[in-house]
């Protein structure tokens, strides 16, 4: 089985490394776009973000390289250290480190900058891997999921610390790497499903909230029954209700929100579905029912919690804690601007460079976090879709590598690029297209900035490198 | 064990691949159905900005100009491009109140927050220069370029006219105009309306969020460029204009002067006036407004609109008439005995010498010779009923442009009066009234209304010898736009050009002629000036006081009609303006022997003493 040395370029995964290099390039394309002005038209114009970019591609390369030559044992055996010295770093950064933008997480050292929080997420993926890898290690022990979570969590609270909340949560996503190792699938759900209510009752209407936790109740109730019949009586009857109890409002100008029907309309129609349930029967529906009233009353909690009790600097605090950037136009007006120049691409976008949308400085940050505005607007449709579906493709494809390794150390790594991958994307264009909270992490590969390339790259790259590696047992 | 949980792989990618579709949704509903985005996105970042071409200018038949553009700026704004800003300073760099700011960035957010608003007309340069060091400090406020009529001779405001923003009723009406461009609203402005305004053009700018223009859009493809206003040169005399305009001043009643051999209008005054600077920018609706008030009626443009009584000038039309019927000759006689007397009626007459023939009664303006020569015109045999010659007596009158349009290039002209045979019919029941009932239009009175640019006319065709030109105001249109054909044609009354010599002959007798010639004081030394004079009976003050001449009498340059309201006879101050004004255009001064009575004019009061 052993393999000699000069055949890695063989074992190498080129097609991994071709959605690499597919999204580096998208990447700068749009960054020259976005920053492009016509007295700086030079790509080696070393002042402008773009030729600053091509000096971070082929530093990347040359990172690349060096992690191709270290044996893929180092990363195993020196995962600790590796951990310890970014949390030092993380450590040091709140001393030393540099403010911008109100994160004090830079270093800097003449015209250079670093970011550890950006390579804290190897660092951390190194340690998390190690340790749930390890031989004794069982995700049932208490003692076990305690550890790992603090492995988690210590670099989370230093990002936190330096008000760098975007970066923060990224960690949550190690939920989807443990959930792989054993992690018990209720609390995925539910931790899931709570998080998400968290977050659509702050950021949604919550009337938007309520019909969607109601029609993805109905949804569900009518996968597990597979009845059409008995999910159209259940929504009729919900409908009647709320249609009823709209009109008598509506009429009698009885002051009550439409939100307060929905949940009025639901609790009477619970009535007739435990009805229903008794008689028949089937237990099922009582908790069904259960978990849908308490998500609608979690939802109504949270809303009222956050309108009524917290006073505002508190709501700011959150706001700022969910990233919600501080928005000096009105609430929404950077996922708004963001989504006019998107949806001024249209189906095959307004061309290269000709974007008026991104260039001109309507869309923030557009170089970074809101990269996907000038993607949206100069390549359309057509643009967006591919550059999500390149990224679908590069973590699915982790995924499949990540199963075929025979190491748990090596899968472990693997599921965390992927799933730290594809919280960046996720996050990140969701952002956009504002199906996702404005929280300022960038898009991996595509948006400028030296640190979060190198992190990225170091990421992958040393799976890939693992992956070279998959048959030996090391 | 290793594989244990391996299954989770589905549901973790299950979760990727879910959102991912999500996206796409998303993605095709932003970019591909929803068009709501791509509409923001043009108010975002194009700027639209409307360049408004300059109106044509307007010069005097001697190349003087008389109107021309003044650059102003108005301030717009975009509310969603507004920050916080200096309100203090603002106020005070454009000279308004606070409550005026709050008031007009509420207006504007009203109508749209992404696209600009009119913030405040019409800045000054002066007040723009100091407003634009400051424009950095006003994020969401622009200037935009804009022009103001000038009127830098202060006269003609009645002819010019003067223009304004079209009103929601023209917008809807007219879709070439649109909100915020000028529109003439009388006189030439109003009626070379289309030869003045030129094109609106549209230039499309790149703006960035802090409403920096970045460029054109699409290289100017979209953009039109304005197109200037044809320039007109008018028939007017500014030099004339204006010495008429000062002699009117403080006295009610108007002057038209014409060029008998063209129909151009040399100068064409309503008086009381005002310097049409006043109706330019944001002075114009109050001063619209206290013009409108002002109890002389400033505004009413007297020439073309005020329907007087002819007066005894209105003889010289009986006279031709009278001969084309064959019931008069130059050598018919008639007697006057202080006035006319038939059948219970009278109509009165100063003493002179009787009979008199046709020219002499021209001279001494007899009223007893017309009342019989109008008789015998209705009476005549030649026609069954009064009816019959009264209507063929009509046709005659408005064959010299009474009683209808002259079809000039004066917006808004009257008809005038001239009643028809129906309206005596319905006034004294039909075959109820006779030449003795309507006995007072031989001399001009009764129900006549003539307005003094029809007068004018009618001495121009008496220059002319029984033609005229339609008066017009308008000489050249620049570009190669040539006038209307119209106004070169010859209109011919229904009367013989041979009677007219007689008449003519009369006219320089009233000037002229030795003692009881009624204007002798309109005598110009170098000149042999023809004219006749007038005097209303006005049943509500003082007579009116009317002349019309034109001169020389060989080959005439200048016919004349001067009408003075309340100005008593027509001696008194109608004939010598009218000698005045002859004497200015024909001569270019007033010779040293007739400067008095230019001051005993100039220093005439005929408002205050009324
Ligand atoms: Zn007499």
């Amino acid at each position: 089985m052993r393999q000699t040395k000069n055949n890695i370029l063989q074992k190498i995964d080129w097609i991994t490394v071709l959605l690499y290099l597919t999204l580096v390039i998208i990447g700068w394309i749009n960054i020259y776009a976005a920053v492009y002005n016509t007295s700086h038209k030079s790509i080696l114009d070393f002042s402008q973000k773009y030729g600053k970019q091509l000096i971070w591609i082929f530093a990347g390369i040359i990172l690349i390289i060096i992690i191709f030559t270290i044996k893929s044992r180092f990363y195993k055996f020196f995962a600790y250290p590796i951990y310890i010295v970014t949390i030092l770093l993380l450590f040091f950064v709140l001393l030393f480190g540099r403010e911008v933008n109100g994160a004090r997480s830079w270093f800097e050292i003449g015209n250079f900058r670093l970011q550890p929080a950006e390579f804290a997420k190897f660092a951390t993926s190194l340690a998390v891997a190690k340790y749930v890898g390890s031989f004794n290690f069982n995700i049932k022990k208490i003692k076990n999921l305690l550890a790992t979570l603090m492995l988690i969590f210590i670099p989370v609270i230093f990002i936190l610390l330096q008000n760098d909340t975007g970066s923060a949560l990224v960690y949550f996503i190690f939920i989807l790497v443990l959930f792989r190792e054993g992690l018990s699938a209720n609390i995925l759900i539910f931790g899931f499903i709570a998080v998400i209510l968290f977050i659509l009752a702050l950021i949604l209407k919550i009337i938007t909230v309520l019909i969607l936790i109601l029609a993805i109740a109905f949804i569900i109730y009518w996968l597990s029954q597979r009845k059409l019949k008995n999910i159209i009586i259940a929504s009729s009857i919900f409908t009647a209700i709320s249609l009823i109890l709209w009109i008598i409002k509506h009429y009698g100008n009885i002051n009550l929100s439409d939100s307060y029907v929905i949940l009025i309309s639901f609790i009477i129609s619970s009535v007739y579905y435990i009805f229903y349930a008794f008689k028949n029967n089937i237990s099922k529906i009582y908790s069904f029912v259960l978990i849908t009233l308490a998500s609608l009353i979690f939802v109504f909690s949270v809303n009222y919690a956050f309108n009524n009790i917290l006073e505002q600097h508190q709501r700011d605090r959150i706001n700022n804690l969910l990233g919600i950037k501080y928005d000096p136009l009105g609430t929404g007006y950077n996922v708004n601007q963001s989504k006019i120049a998107i949806g001024s691409g249209g189906f095959s976008g307004k061309g290269f460079l000709q974007g008026t949308q991104t260039k001109f400085n309507f869309v923030p940050e557009q170089s970074t976090d809101f990269i996907f505005c000038t993607i949206g607007e100069e390549w359309g449709f057509i643009g967006t879709s591919v550059v999500l579906i390149l990224f679908v493709l590069l973590v699915i494809r982790l995924i499949f590598l990540a199963e075929k390794q025979r190491t748990h150390f090596a899968r472990i790594y693997g599921y965390s690029v992927a799933a730290i991958l594809f919280f960046h994307f996720a996050i990140n264009i969701g952002m956009t297209i504002g199906l996702a909270p404005v929280i300022g992490i960038p898009l991996p590969f595509i948006s400028y900035g030296g640190s979060s390339l190198w992190s990225f790259t170091i990421l992958l790259f040393i799976f890939i490198k693992l992956d070279t590696n998959r048959s030996d047992l090391i | 064990m290793t594989n244990q949980y391996s299954d989770r792989k589905y549901i973790i990618s299950g979760i990727i691949i879910l959102i991912s579709i999500i996206f796409i949704i998303r993605l095709l509903y932003l970019q591909v159905f929803d068009n709501k985005y791509k509409l923001s996105a043009n108010n975002n970042s194009q700027r639209k900005v409307i360049i408004h071409p300059p109106r044509g200018l307007i010069y005097d038949r001697n190349n003087t100009l008389l109107v021309y553009n003044e650059a102003t700026y108005d301030i717009m704004v975009i509310p969603n491009q507004l920050q916080k800003f200096d309100t203090t300073l603002l106020a005070d760099l454009l000279n308004i109140d606070k409550d005026y700011i709050k008031f007009n960035i509420k207006k504007a957010k009203n109508f749209s927050y992404y696209k600009p608003s009119l913030f405040l007309k019409q800045l000054s340069i002066k007040s723009y220069a100091r407003f634009q060091e400051n424009l950095y400090k006003f994020l969401g406020f622009f200037a935009q370029a804009r022009t103001l009529r000038k009127y830098p001779q202060k006269i003609a405001a009645h002819i010019l006219g003067y223009v304004g923003e079209v009103d929601k009723k023209i917008l809807e009406k007219n879709k070439s105009y649109k909100q915020g461009d000028y529109i003439g609203l009388s006189g030439v402005e109003k009626y070379y309306e289309n030869i003045l305004r030129g094109k609106t053009g549209s230039k499309i700018f790149l703006v960035d969020v802090h409403n920096r223009i970045r460029g054109n859009y699409k290289n100017g493809k979209y953009d039109t460029i304005a197109i200037a206003g044809n320039n007109l040169t008018l028939t007017l005399d500014a030099k004339l204009q204006a010495f008429g305009e000062k002699l009117m001043q403080n006295k009610i009643g108007s002057i038209v002067a014409i060029e008998p051999s063209s129909g151009e209008i040399l100068t064409l005054i309503s008086s009381p006036n005002y310097d049409p600077n006043l109706l330019v920018g944001r002075i114009r609706s109050k001063n619209y407004r206290k013009l409108l008030l002002d109890s002389l009626k400033p505004l009413f443009n007297r020439a073309i609109n005020a329907k007087y009584p002819p007066g005894s000038t209105f003889k010289l039309i009986n006279a031709l008439i009278g001969m084309q019927e064959n019931v008069l000759t130059e050598n018919t006689y008639y007697t006057c005995n202080h006035g006319y007397h038939f059948g219970g009626i009278t109509v009165g007459c100063h003493g002179h010498k009787s009979p008199l023939n046709l020219k002499e009664s021209i001279q001494i303006s007899c009223n007893s010779y017309y009342c019989n020569v109008f008789k015998s015109i209705i009476d005549n045999k030649n026609y069954p009923t009064t009816t019959q010659s009264y209507n063929a007596w009509r046709n005659y009158v408005t064959s010299f442009g009474f009683g209808r349009y002259l079809e000039s290039d004066i917006y808004d002209e009257s008809k005038g009066f001239v009643p028809k045979s129906t309206y005596y019919d319905k006034y004294y029941k039909k075959n109820h009234w006779s030449a003795l009932t309507i006995i007072s239009l031989a001399i001009g009175q009764g129900e006549l209304g003539i307005t003094p640019l029809q007068m004018a006319n009618m001495a121009s065709i008496m220059a002319n010898r029984g033609f005229y030109y339609i008066p017009h105001i308008v000489k050249k249109i620049s570009g190669g736009i040539s006038i209307s054909p119209k106004f070169e044609v010859k209109h011919f009354t229904k009367i013989n050009e041979k009677y007219f010599s007689t008449v003519v002959d009369g006219m320089e007798l009233v000037i002229n002629g030795g003692p009881g010639s009624t204007a002798r004081i309109a005598k110009i030394d170098s000149i042999i000036v023809c004219g006749k004079t007038g005097t209303a009976q006005n049943p509500h003050g003082k007579d009116h006081s009317i002349f019309i001449a034109f001169a020389p009498k060989d080959n005439p340059k200048i016919a004349i009609a001067v009408y003075i309201e309340n100005g008593g006879f027509g001696a008194t101050w109608a004939a010598p303006i009218a000698s005045l004004m002859i004497e200015k255009y024909l001569t270019k001064k007033i010779s040293k022997k007739r400067k008095y009575l230019e001051n005993y004019i100039l220093n005439g009061n005929l408002i205050n003493k009324k």
